[in-house]
């Protein structure tokens, strides 16, 4: 790591030497990355693993949650998340869609984006609260999935249509303008040219977005969550236990011995759900990149 | 009447094209006969490609773009109010500078603007009528066996031919063309200059070149355009023997350019 950096000492070069301690930082700064996502994996796992068999993730939790498994929270979990994504992929993509091809104004496309941006940026606390109030109060959804996958859905609405907006201006001005040069309105050209050729970047996005929403605490907090049922979801309105939410109860009520590895097999189950997604998005990104031929 | 007088397909009006405050077409007044080649000359940036994009109002998607007076196809104002910009751009067709195959298969590239344009009853006249227009185009005979391939597999050449026949299958009464050869090597361009000549049997076609010697073997009428401007409009053998303006005279003779 810090060979290059004494040789250039030894030259007695300057800007060699400037050159070297750029790319030590550099270098420092990747080793940091690496090593602290290694040692929280490697933490998580070694934790968590001892808990974790087949039983773990197909079995109801029993006896105060110290015994049993974890099913309901993975079920949970992805009805969560594909509630999210029937609200969010049609909104936000059609929205990607308004933005890059359809806004005549540019103005009120400023303004969207930044309504967009800030989407983005609001802590994910504030979109449980917003819930809360708007979806489980006022509209008198209670605290269940529907509630829990509109906030969801919010959430990870930015992320969809930015990875849209970028995926739609990734295909080539020239088919746009064969397509309309052909006497195809600008809905046919943009079903049948410009969407099947994005669909790939798309896909990847959502797929990116759905491990987001599928780890987040706090916006189900007080929307979808709760912390035991025997009950398996039987309708939108229903309670749902949920990964992450479960290991937030089990660290934070209660007293019982083997709380804790039991949390730790639950965010080992959450962590490799969200890295086999993001490993397919990976995939996915890959395949299209290799089958693209312009 | 036709028959004594040669119809005039375009008529342009004292017409002027804006890139907001750029004024980029000045009072152009242009009569283009129908079935004739007519080409545009003129150094980068003289407007005749902004001409060629308003003939089928391709320049619509650009923000803040704007024009007066009058562009006529057979008569219609092409930015009258109540014109249908889709029926104007399948009567309209356009062959761009690269060629821009769909990402689709060769067959499905010709079909689209029939789809598009509900141009066929069943497989069969669908079928008939690619076959029609790619040897119309004078590529059926390298691609017949391929149809299902990716356009993208074949060569330049053959992909712009491949996109003349994408603008033919729909049959248009004129054909734009910005710069079809600038791309291709010059066997390629020589088969498509040869294919040009062919076409204006059935076509009114306007062509944008770079390429003077080709405006000079293809062209009935030239149209010299310079900042904005038409020069000098006049038959082709005309303008390339004895010019009748002086700048004009320079360019062709490369003095400036």
């Amino acid at each position: 790591m810090f060979n290059q950096l004494i040789k250039a000492f030894k030259s007695k070069n300057d800007r060699t030497i400037a050159q070297e301690i750029g790319f030590t930082i550099i270098k420092i700064c990747i080793f940091i990355v690496i090593l602290s996502l290694g040692i929280l994996l490697l933490y998580i796992f070694m934790k968590g693993f001892r808990v974790v068999n087949l039983d773990f993730i197909t079995q109801t939790p029993r006896d105060g949650m110290v015994k049993g498994g974890i099913f309901p929270a993975i079920l949970g979990t992805f009805l969560l998340s594909l509630g999210a994504l029937i609200f969010a992929l049609p909104t936000g993509v059609l929205t990607a869609v308004w933005l890059t091809e359809y806004a005549t104004s540019q103005k009120f496309v400023r303004i969207v984006r930044i309504g967009i941006n800030s989407l983005a940026g609001v802590p994910s606390i504030v979109f449980g609260l917003f819930g809360l109030m708007f979806f489980v109060k006022y509209m008198q959804f209670g605290v269940c999935l529907l509630s829990g996958s509109l906030v969801l859905g919010i959430l990870i609405l930015p992320t969809i249509i930015g990875a849209s907006e970028e995926a739609l201006l990734t295909v080539p001005k020239a088919f746009k303008e064969a397509s309309l040069s052909l006497g195809a309105t600008r809905w046919e050209t943009m079903y049948k040219i410009i969407l099947p050729n994005s669909v790939s970047g798309i896909l990847t996005g959502i797929i990116l977005s759905v491990g987001r929403a599928a780890g987040e605490t706090a916006p189900i907090l007080m929307t979808a969550a709760t912390f035991y049922t025997t009950r398996l979801p039987n309708s939108l309105f229903s309670k749902v236990m949920a990964l992450p939410y479960h290991i937030y109860a089990l660290m934070t009520e209660g007293s019982k011995s083997g709380q804790t590895e039991i949390a730790y097999g639950t965010a080992l189950v959450l962590l490799i759900l969200v890295l086999v997604i993001n490993g397919l998005a990976i995939y996915i990104r890959i395949k299209s990149r290799r089958a693209r031929k312009w | 009447m036709s028959e004594v007088t040669i119809a005039n397909r375009i008529t342009v009006k004292d017409f002027n094209a804006y890139y907001g405050e750029k004024h980029a077409l000045k009072n152009i007044n242009i009569d283009i006969p129908a079935n004739k080649i007519m080409a545009m000359i003129g150094p980068s940036g003289c407007g005749k490609s902004t001409f060629l994009r308003s003939i089928n109002r391709m320049n619509d998607l650009i923000e803040n773009f704007k024009t007066d007076g009058k562009m006529m196809i057979d008569g219609k104002d092409v930015y009258d109010k109540n014109i249908d910009v889709t029926n104007l751009r399948r009567r309209v067709g356009m062959v761009f500078q690269k060629p821009n195959p769909f990402p689709k298969t060769i067959f499905e590239n010709i079909a689209y603007g029939l789809r598009v344009n509900r141009l066929f009853k069943d497989k069969k006249e669908l079928e008939e009528k690619i076959e029609k227009s790619l040897m119309e185009a004078g590529v059926w005979d390298e691609v017949k066996d391929d149809l299902d391939k990716s356009a993208f597999e074949l060569s330049g050449g053959q992909q712009q031919r491949l996109c003349i026949a994408r603008a033919l299958v729909i049959k248009p009464e004129v054909i734009l063309m910005d710069e079809p050869t600038a791309s291709l090597d010059p066997i390629s361009t020589a088969k498509i200059e040869e294919l040009i000549q062919v076409l204006k049997k059935d076509y009114t076609i306007v062509i944008v070149t770079h390429n003077m010697q080709q405006a000079a073997r293809v062209a009935d009428k030239t149209a010299f355009f310079m900042l904005g401007e038409i020069i000098e409009y006049d038959d082709t053998v005309k303008m390339f023997t004895k010019p009748g303006n002086k700048m004009t005279e320079d360019y062709i003779t490369g003095r400036f350019g």
